[in-house]
């Protein structure tokens, strides 16, 4: 099958008074039609810099060094911005992680949306005709009383409901690929698994491809086919979700679920010493090396490439796979 | 029975906001005993009250009505009343570490502070005791120097609980210590924590809305709803034998890693509706509105706390 997305090496950094931080490291990602990929680690991994430099919204110290981001078949860092905006919305939409922020406090749901149909719309449709969609998006987002919803200013509504909005948003112009940046993080657990529920019947019934960023390894369980776990800036070990959860070849995977406070106890294993890697330096070869519990000297010279270990399974370490 | 006096008894503790949309019960009503050693989880989700009884306890807000006693002395008023060894003896750690530390100090300055003002160690010895707290927190002594903005997010909170522990304190509040950072940090702070509970002999009141966490830490586990407590339990009875509808509906939701974990999950029932506003709290048990199990009496009649065997502690009619 084509892939819908396929990133290729994607170099990534920011300039900051003291120097460049290489933040992206050759990140290679691929997503077919149809399929829910997580991007998991903590913060200042990566995550949310990946996904914006694909739609081309990095903040302006940001630079996309080097590297490719097709998106069926045309490179979205090398074509115009008219052809981009055309892409932003209606091939990709984005979903943010705090509501609040994304919506604008000074217009009514109901404006927002309607201007999200009519922009996103292949053929011109007047106002009416977007207020029906919008409301029938609304329902579709299982918001109560769509109708007064449309009126409401976004203050008037609750986190979880402004989330609904968000994604309903998102979703109306029915994109190809849908990008959902920790958009349940700012929420409570009981409504985070009504929200969590809602995107993935959502997305199921329109076979919209889905990238969700999420620091939660319990989250992306929940709604991944595939996962890739990020650690500064480079993907360390990516396959089938069921996979990764059971069977975690890369040492930062295993650590990471070691640390994950456990409901049937246990967990809360502390083994990782120091914390994420300077982005003005960092290490020259593996940029786990320095807080990897199992490196060899070969970590600390020589960068692991992402090689498939079994069949669907990918890691970047020269421990699990010979890594020639 | 036992018969040491509990550090913390808190009861019929009410608590009211006056707001233009109207009075806000943010506490309405509850009451509990902590143990000297434990660690009490107060869980629930935002809204639910949670932090309003750990400021009341800090001393941060006076309470509207009800008690609070720290060992036999009545605290029910602010900080600002009590006496200066009641609040060495009770310490709070906020959940922002980069907001609870003034970024215009430094750690020595900040750590410098508690001892300063409740006279710990002669002014000469006090500099050595502020390399003692770092030491304690595994930070490097030329972090005294530094300001909270140099250090990083995990950094910043074990200096805060090196704060906390300055003063030598009894009854440590905890208020979502954690919740702002990476679970490898997490880990790390936690297992310092129940360290310095281990030697110490401290109690903690743990303020959190992760359940999986407080089956790693609390000896009980209360559930906190709307301003009222809904369930409160021993760890392991809790985790058994939930038995609020709340509390079922709270652990099916939480997203968890493998399938050992899935089974504990109550399967009947589904997370629905949100947490009604709490200036118009539902009248009768202010769930009703969201339980699956919801009958006419739920609608009028506030069910009563009852206690079951294995000092279980549940209010709802279901029960009764």
């Amino acid at each position: 099958m084509e892939p819908l997305l396929e990133l290729k090496d994607l170099c990534i950094s920011y300039k900051i008074y003291e120097g460049r931080m290489k933040v992206i490291d050759k990140v290679t990602l691929t997503v077919l039609p149809g399929e829910k990929i997580g991007i998991v680690g903590e913060s200042g991994c990566g995550k949310t810099t990946t996904m914006k430099s694909i739609l081309r919204i990095l903040p302006p110290n940001g630079r996309v060094d080097s590297g490719q981001a097709f998106f069926k078949g045309k490179d979205l860092l090398k074509i115009s911005d008219t052809d981009m905006q055309r892409i932003r919305g209606n091939g990709i939409s984005m979903i943010f992680q705090d509501p609040t922020a994304a919506l604008d406090p000074v217009f009514t749901v109901g404006d927002q949306l309607i201007a999200v149909i009519r922009y996103g719309s292949k053929v011109p449709i007047n106002r009416r005709e977007a207020r029906t969609r919008a409301i029938a998006a609304l329902k579709e987002a299982q918001m109560p009383d769509p109708e007064r919803i449309m009126s409401n200013y976004p203050v008037q509504l609750s986190g979880g409901m402004r989330q609904r909005v968000c994604i309903a948003m998102a979703l109306a112009t029915e994109p190809e690929l849908l990008i959902a940046d920790e958009p349940t993080t700012s929420l409570d657990v009981t409504i985070q698994d009504q929200v969590l529920r809602l995107l993935h019947s959502l997305v199921e019934r329109r076979k919209t491809s889905v990238i969700f960023i999420t620091h939660n390894l319990g989250v992306v369980r929940v709604i991944a086919d595939k996962v890739n776990v990020m650690y500064a800036g480079t993907i360390v070990e990516s396959g089938h979700t069921q996979e990764i959860f059971t069977n975690p070849l890369h040492p930062y995977t295993v650590d990471l679920l070691a640390a994950m406070p456990r409901l049937s106890g246990g967990g809360l294993e502390e083994r990782v010493p120091g914390r994420i890697p300077d982005y003005l330096n960092p290490p020259l070869g593996c940029r786990f090396q320095p807080r990897c519990t199992k490196a060899q000297l070969r970590c600390s010279l020589e960068k692991p490439k992402l090689v498939e270990a079994k069949p669907g399974h990918f890691v970047a370490c020269f421990l699990e796979a010979g890594n020639e | 029975m036992n018969d040491k006096m509990p550090i913390l008894k808190i009861s019929n503790l009410k608590k009211y906001f006056r707001t233009n949309a109207g009075i806000v019960k943010a506490v309405d009503g509850v009451s509990f005993i902590m143990e000297q050693g434990e660690t009490l989880g107060l869980v629930g989700e935002s809204g639910s009250g949670k932090s309003t009884i750990a400021y009341a306890v800090a001393g941060i807000y006076a309470p509207t009505s009800g008690q609070i006693f720290f060992q036999s002395f009545d605290i029910s008023r602010p900080a600002t009343k009590r006496s200066l060894s009641i609040k060495r003896s009770i310490q709070i750690v906020f959940q922002d570490p980069g907001t609870s530390l003034n970024p215009r100090r430094t750690i020595e300055q900040i750590l410098m502070l508690p001892l300063n003002v409740h006279r710990i160690g002669s002014p000469k010895e006090r500099r050595d005791l502020v390399y003692e707290l770092l030491q304690k927190v595994q930070l490097p002594r030329d972090y005294a120097n530094k300001a909270p903005g140099m250090l990083g997010g995990g950094e910043r909170q074990m200096v805060a609980i090196a704060r906390a522990l300055a003063t030598q304190p009894q009854l440590i509040i905890l208020d979502e210590p954690t919740s702002a950072l990476d679970v490898i940090i997490q880990a790390k702070i936690i297992k310092m924590l129940l360290t310095f509970q281990r030697e110490l002999g401290l109690s903690y009141l743990f303020i959190t809305h992760d359940l999986s966490l407080m089956r790693n830490v609390a000896t009980r586990v209360a559930i906190m709803y709307l301003g009222k407590i809904c369930e409160l339990a021993p760890a392991l009875e809790f985790f058994q034998r939930p038995l609020h509808p709340y509390t079922q509906m709270l652990l099916s939701s939480i997203p968890v890693v493998s399938k050992e974990e899935e089974s504990l999950k109550p399967k009947k029932i589904q997370s629905r509706g949100e947490i009604p506003s709490p200036v118009n709290v539902p009248p009768g048990c202010s769930f009703h509105s969201r339980c699956p199990e919801a009958k006419e009496i739920c609608k009028q009649i506030d069910p009563p706390m009852i206690e079951l065997p294995g000092g279980h502690f549940v209010r709802c009619h279901l029960f009764s």
